[in-house]
């Protein structure tokens, strides 16, 4: 049998399809980012928060109405999608005139307050919540066993962030969206409705956090910390990709993802760092990051 | 002459007011905000609290006041607080302080400050072995007591090849060293480690190595959150159910709350305590519970609770607190408390007590909430922990 780098072929493909999945998240997670921060310039550091509301959330709903796992892939990032529009509204769009600094220690001091509220009342440990049973069980593929809840969630993350790629590049909504983000008052004195529809943007990138916490509930316990645990890396991958650019945090998180699953296997040490490595290279050769353009 | 007699009488009040009423600060030190905080943080402020009402600490004559902190799991941190405590804020015993990188940093600054340091959180053997102390006990448990306990008993049914996933610090490496000496001894063989950093959140690839070593069982030495989610996932990826077996090195109370029998069930591991194990510890672990919003104590809680009693006899005694007659009281007297049952403490720091090795059990066998264990057996204070001589502790040697 041969081997690559020195590991079994089968293990190899295993890890990749790993890191595939681990990508899904980071992928998601980023393009709320990168959406939140293309439109509206507004670093977003609230986002981990969001995403741990999201998979929180979903338990609520669960544990004290019932209400099962399809139905809070539906429900729940409107819930918390919702409750973005009320901060854009009330606090974050009185920060557009000033420095990108104001909005992101806005956000940064919102997620710790969240974050907060949410360990005093359910503790640190974590609260179960079960892989929905459609989606339990797994397939041999040969070289490893995937279960089917985690290619769910690939598909279902590569869906997601084709869909909001197409919406804002390819069509009409999505021009003015990138139109009034570049000349406010111009779209505006064409009719169009500019604060509200970064209102909505902002709902929108919430939603998606909240989106990927639904999908991470079953993988991993629910947990007050689990957004500040992954936000770093999300940021990293934003920054890798290019501020702002779509296709730039789509592509960055499912590959960043893969790099992960490899430094993985050879060397699990430095896993936690491989990514933030990968950052100081990229911006000593791009500044602007991988598919960021330069201003 | 009445003067006199007054003055005496007032004299004699002050002496015996200044030789009865000693002031005792205690700092309970661990993490209140990260993967521990469940199984420390408060309810080991709650815990500590209870055994100074418990000892009447007030009638006796010693004001105790208990401060506590968040050490965020950082070794630095730790001991920029625990010099703090003792150089600026009078503290005179720190408790607790789970993390061993945390906990052998405070054990060394409590040594340069010749205070006391009981540690209840923290596994790794080497705070009473190559680095013991003079000034600190070992409280709860160690990674020896949980390699012994459950490492021996999975090699007893049979599981000889081993996999690790380790947490990549003292504590992890530690209990990973611990059960591979009780595997191999038993004619065993580890057949890899994968060493992740902490804490984790994706396990998924460490479980996917272990799954391909085909080996009989892959022992998780990590704690909290990070084992936590690793039996979650190994369920996922269907390593159970392929024959693998799981050992949770280290699993507390609270990690079985936070994965629900469903996930946890048939799980075996070790403890010093459990709040149902007889009338005396219920007792204690519901008047806890009802301070602790309804979550019924760790092992780690107790044995805060249990070293702080400890310790205030200690001040009763010698009716004082210097640190060499406390520490020396403190070793020649027996433990014994409601909670860890009786026991010693040994020249190395070592307390000795019984430990218990439990099952989780399945959703149908439990009648309630926190019902979570069977008790499988009992080990002997003096079988669970590492025999004196092996330690390679210094104060062992001079002797």
């Amino acid at each position: 049998m041969f081997e690559l780098l020195g590991i079994p072929p089968q293990a190899l493909f295993g890890q990749l399809l790993l890191g595939l999945i681990n990508g899904s998240f980071y992928a998601l997670l980023s393009l709320g980012l990168a959406v939140i921060f293309g439109l509206l310039n507004i670093i977003n550091f609230a986002h981990g928060a969001q995403y741990m509301m999201g998979a929180f959330v979903a338990w609520m709903l669960l544990t004290y109405l019932g209400v099962n796992y399809w139905w809070s892939l539906l429900l729940v990032p409107l819930m918390v999608g919702a409750t973005g529009i009320v901060l854009e509204r009330l606090m974050i769009s009185r920060l557009y005139h000033l420095d990108h600094l104001y909005g992101l220690l806005l956000t940064f001091g919102l997620a710790l307050i969240i974050q907060g509220l949410f360990r005093n009342y359910y503790g640190v440990s974590g609260l179960p919540y079960s892989i929905p049973a459609e989606l339990s069980g797994g397939t041999n593929l040969g070289f490893m066993f995937l279960p089917t809840y985690r290619g769910w969630v690939v598909v279902a993350s590569l869906v997601v962030c084709f869909g909001t790629w197409f919406a804002i590049e390819r069509t009409r909504l999505g021009a003015y969206l990138r139109a009034a983000t570049e000349n406010p008052s111009l779209v505006g004195a064409f009719g169009i409705n500019v604060p509200r529809m970064i209102t909505l943007t902002y709902g929108f990138g919430v939603a998606l956090a909240a989106l990927a916490g639904v999908l991470a509930a079953p993988i991993y316990s629910v947990n007050p910390n689990m957004g500040a645990d992954l936000i770093i890396v999300v940021f990293a991958v934003v920054v890798i990709g290019g501020m702002g650019s779509i296709l730039g945090a789509i592509l960055t998180g499912f590959g960043l993802g893969i790099v992960e699953g490899l430094v993985k296997v050879f060397y699990p040490e430095a896993s936690a760092v491989a990514v933030f490595v990968i950052m100081a290279l990229v911006l000593l050769v791009k500044p602007a990051g991988l598919f960021g353009r330069t201003a | 002459m009445t003067t006199k007699l007054l003055l005496a009488a007032f004299a004699t009040t002050l002496m015996a007011g200044t030789a009865m009423a000693t002031d005792i600060k205690i700092g309970v030190l661990n993490d209140r905000s990260g993967v521990y905080a469940d199984l420390s943080g408060e309810g080991s402020v709650i815990a500590a609290r209870m055994a100074v009402e418990d000892f009447n600490a007030a009638e006796k004559g010693i004001n105790v006041e208990i401060i506590s902190a968040d050490h965020q799991n950082k070794p630095d941190v730790a001991s920029n607080i625990a010099r703090q405590w003792y150089d600026q804020d009078g503290v005179d015993l720190i408790v607790d302080v789970p993390t061993s990188s945390a906990a052998l940093a405070v054990s060394e600054v409590t040594r340069e400050k010749d205070k006391v340091f009981i540690n209840s959180g923290a596994g790794s053997t080497a705070l009473t072995g190559e680095q013991c102390s003079p000034n600190t006990i070992h409280w709860t448990y160690d990674t020896y007591a949980l390699a012994q306990g459950t490492g021996g008993a999975m090699v007893d049914q049979g599981n000889t090849d081993w996999f690790f996933i380790t947490a990549d610090y003292a504590f992890g490496h530690s209990l990973e060293e611990e059960t591979s000496k009780v595997v191999e001894a038993a004619g065993g063989q580890v057949m890899g480690t994968a060493r992740h950093p902490f804490p984790g959140t994706d396990f998924s690839s460490y479980l996917l190595q272990a799954q391909a070593s085909g080996a009989d069982v892959i022992g998780l030495a990590n704690a909290g959150g990070d084992t936590v989610n690793a039996i979650k996932q190994a369920a996922e990826f269907g390593i159970t159910q392929a024959g693998q077996n799981l050992a949770g090195l280290l699993i507390f109370i609270t990690d079985v709350n936070a994965l629900g029998l469903e996930a946890a069930q048939d799980l075996v591991l070790t403890e010093s305590f459990y709040w149902d194990l007889n009338d005396e510890t219920r007792e204690w672990s519901e008047r806890f519970a009802e301070q602790n919003d309804g979550k019924m104590p760790t092992m780690v809680h107790a044995g805060v609770y249990s070293g702080v009693l400890h310790y205030l006899k200690a001040v009763e005694a010698t009716e004082g607190k210097v640190t060499s007659d406390l520490m020396s009281t403190m070793k020649e007297m027996p433990t014994d408390d409601p909670l860890l049952g009786e026991g010693r403490v040994r020249e190395d720091g070592r307390k000795i007590h019984d430990m218990y090795l439990f099952q989780v059990k399945s959703p149908d066998e439990s009648t309630g909430a926190w019902d979570y264990y069977e008790l499988l057996a009992t080990i002997p204070g003096e079988e669970a922990f590492r025999p004196l001589e092996e330690g390679g502790c210094e104060l062992v040697a001079q002797q």
